[in-house]
């Protein structure tokens, strides 16, 4: 095996959860490739991902993007120090052939290979944007996939190996839907095109966020004994569809701007507020904001708007490292190496529902 | 060298050969683990031989029918492979390969069919002549639509016996037959693209339900 630079690695890193088949390429802290394809325009008529659909476009795509990546970073793939790959959470046949894929490299290049967390991944990724992550610091993440709130010690989730003291803690995350989840069913309801997320955006800039008062989940002093940091938009979700219908009923317009923005304020301003809390309860001066949904105009800046008041940094990679992508997962490998991480072996599964405190696969 | 291997049935099956005959071959028959399995194996074999992966210089892969999540496993697997290390992929239709076994060591000396586990109560089913030249298939359908007293080859025909009296031969692939077969030119050559034989489970959904 090749002598690995620990100080500036060049890692090649593959994403698959979903439907985007990323393949990153970074120098350590530098983004040298970041190649995406895409199968979400086969998956907008069933206005959901397919898993089959995106698991058959992964195959497809693999070789291509790999082949796009190096050439966008100006590499050969024999220099590269380390793979590393998504190995979950996300859907199972998708992830196997990242996974595969990946192990192919490792095997071929004689190279080592890292399998690392996804959630883990969209944390590390800001490193590419701001320079090194700050560590401890709160990460919420939030996606089509997934609503978390993490308390990040070290990305790469070595802690002083108790379940409290982990790397990567989680502190609360939805009890149904995901908040990406919630913008496209609502997108749906108002008529608007899948995914759901830029359109809600968009709509929302012509409309009024106080207009309607739709409810914000899990906020009742009862809810936040058991719920403190834990999200719910499933209730939200219900209301907007409900007072849509409504209005259907009663044979007036329906004002879709109006109802964009004041269901987008529900959704920003309950993610927003459990952030800071989160913060502010452990001590934790910087605020890190990740996933499909961090590229929300709106939840931007009342992220940035409140945190100043209560002295805290707000980190948000730009919006194309937000959303699912292989420079991500690069990233994080190139951590591992810096870090001294023990590289996977070979026989590494793909894991649907590893959960985040998992960052390195054995 | 020829690497080979299959990920289109139950079993994972790896070998080598080095133009005059096999020098290695590995099987793994964990069902559901091929993701798991199949990067240790090639591993295996290469250390078993003696070998690097230099000294692969094609690599072919079974392109199925199979189980799809399985299947993509090699497929992913072999063109990455043949990406990295600049060397040809090959594929060859894995029931080609069970055929090529059956025939050449002389269990089937007749017409005869294939059949794997599609899984859903269904098979996949290919007929060869007593060469072992694919006659018609493969094709994906309901064992009692194709109920036969012809000798079936294959794990296919042992889970339906009510429709397929008459077996021989072997029941999974083995990669060591596929690089015979390769080698000795048995099979046809296909690109490395899966034979799905279905279409995704998709459905686009319905008019929009009133939540009250
Ligand atoms: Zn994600």
């Amino acid at each position: 095996m090749g002598r690995v630079s620990r100080d500036e690695p060049l890692v090649l890193g593959i994403e698959t959860s979903c439907d985007e088949t990323g393949v990153g390429i970074v120098r350590g802290h530098t983004l040298l490739a970041d190649a995406v394809a895409s199968s979400v325009d086969e998956h907008a008529r069933f206005g959901g991902v397919v898993p089959e659909v995106a698991s058959r476009a992964h195959l497809e795509a693999m070789v291509p993007t790999i082949e796009r990546a190096c050439e966008t970073a100006g590499i050969d793939l024999r220099d590269v120090d380390a793979i590393s790959v998504t190995n979950g959470p996300g859907l199972a046949g998708a992830l196997l052939v990242g996974v595969a894929a990946a192990k192919a490299l490792a095997l071929g290049l004689g190279k080592p290979l890292y399998g690392v967390n996804h959630l883990a991944s969209h944390v590390a990724v800001d490193q590419l944007e701001h320079g090194a992550l700050p560590e401890p610091c709160i990460a919420m993440l939030v996606s089509g996939g997934h609503s978390s709130l993490l308390r990040v010690t070290d990305v790469t989730g070595v802690g002083d190996g108790t379940p409290e003291g982990a790397g990567v803690v989680p502190m609360g995350a939805t009890i149904d839907d995901a908040a990406g989840e919630a913008f496209d069913k609502v997108a749906r309801v108002l008529g608007l095109p899948f995914p759901g997320g830029p359109h809600i955006d968009r709509a929302a800039r012509e409309g009024d966020q106080v207009a309607i008062d739709f409810p914000r989940g899990l906020t009742s002093r009862r809810d936040l004994e058991r719920h403190r940091f834990d999200y719910s938009f499933s209730g939200l979700k219900t209301a907007v569809a409900r007072w849509v219908e409504a209005r259907e009923r009663s044979g007036e317009p329906v004002p879709v701007a109006d109802v964009a923005a004041s269901f987008q304020e529900a959704v920003c301003d309950v993610l927003v507020r459990k952030a800071l809390d989160a913060a502010s309860s452990e001590g934790i001066e910087d605020l890190l904001i990740g996933g499909g949904v961090a590229a929300n105009s709106r939840l931007r800046f009342l992220a940035e708007e409140r945190a100043a008041k209560l002295g805290i940094r707000v980190r948000v990679p730009r919006p194309g490292l937000c959303t699912d992508n292989g420079a991500m997962v690069a990233a994080l490998g190139a951590e591992m190496v810096a870090r001294g991480r023990t590289p996977s072996s070979l026989d590494l599964p793909a894991d649907s529902s590893l959960p985040v405190t998992d960052v390195l696969a054995g | 060298m020829l690497l080979t291997f299959d990920t289109a049935t139950p079993r994972v099956t790896a070998a080598l050969h080095d133009g005059e005959r096999v020098v290695a071959s590995a099987d793994a028959d964990v069902a559901m683990r091929h993701g798991e399995q199949l990067a240790p194996l090639i591993e295996k074999v290469l250390a078993d031989a003696g070998a690097d992966r230099f000294d692969v210089t094609a690599v072919g892969v079974g392109v199925g029918p199979g189980p799809f999540t399985g299947l993509r496993v090699g497929l992913v697997t072999a063109r990455t492979l043949g990406h990295v290390l600049q060397v040809p992929v090959y594929g060859v239709c894995t029931l080609d390969v069970l055929a090529a076994q059956a025939v050449g060591t002389g269990e089937v000396a007749e017409p005869f069919l294939v059949a794997t586990d599609a899984r859903r109560k269904e098979v996949y089913l290919a007929s060869y002549d007593a060469e072992g030249n694919r006659v018609e298939g493969p094709v994906v359908v309901k064992p009692a639509a194709a109920a036969t007293d012809a000798l079936v080859v294959g794990e296919g025909a042992d889970l339906y016996p009510e429709h397929f009296a008459r077996t021989a031969g072997p029941r999974r692939p083995s990669a060591a037959w596929m690089a015979v077969a390769i080698t000795e030119e048995l099979v046809g050559l296909l690109d490395p693209e899966p034979l799905y034989l279905r279409r995704p489970d998709a459905e686009a959904p319905g008019a929009r339900k009133p939540v009250s």
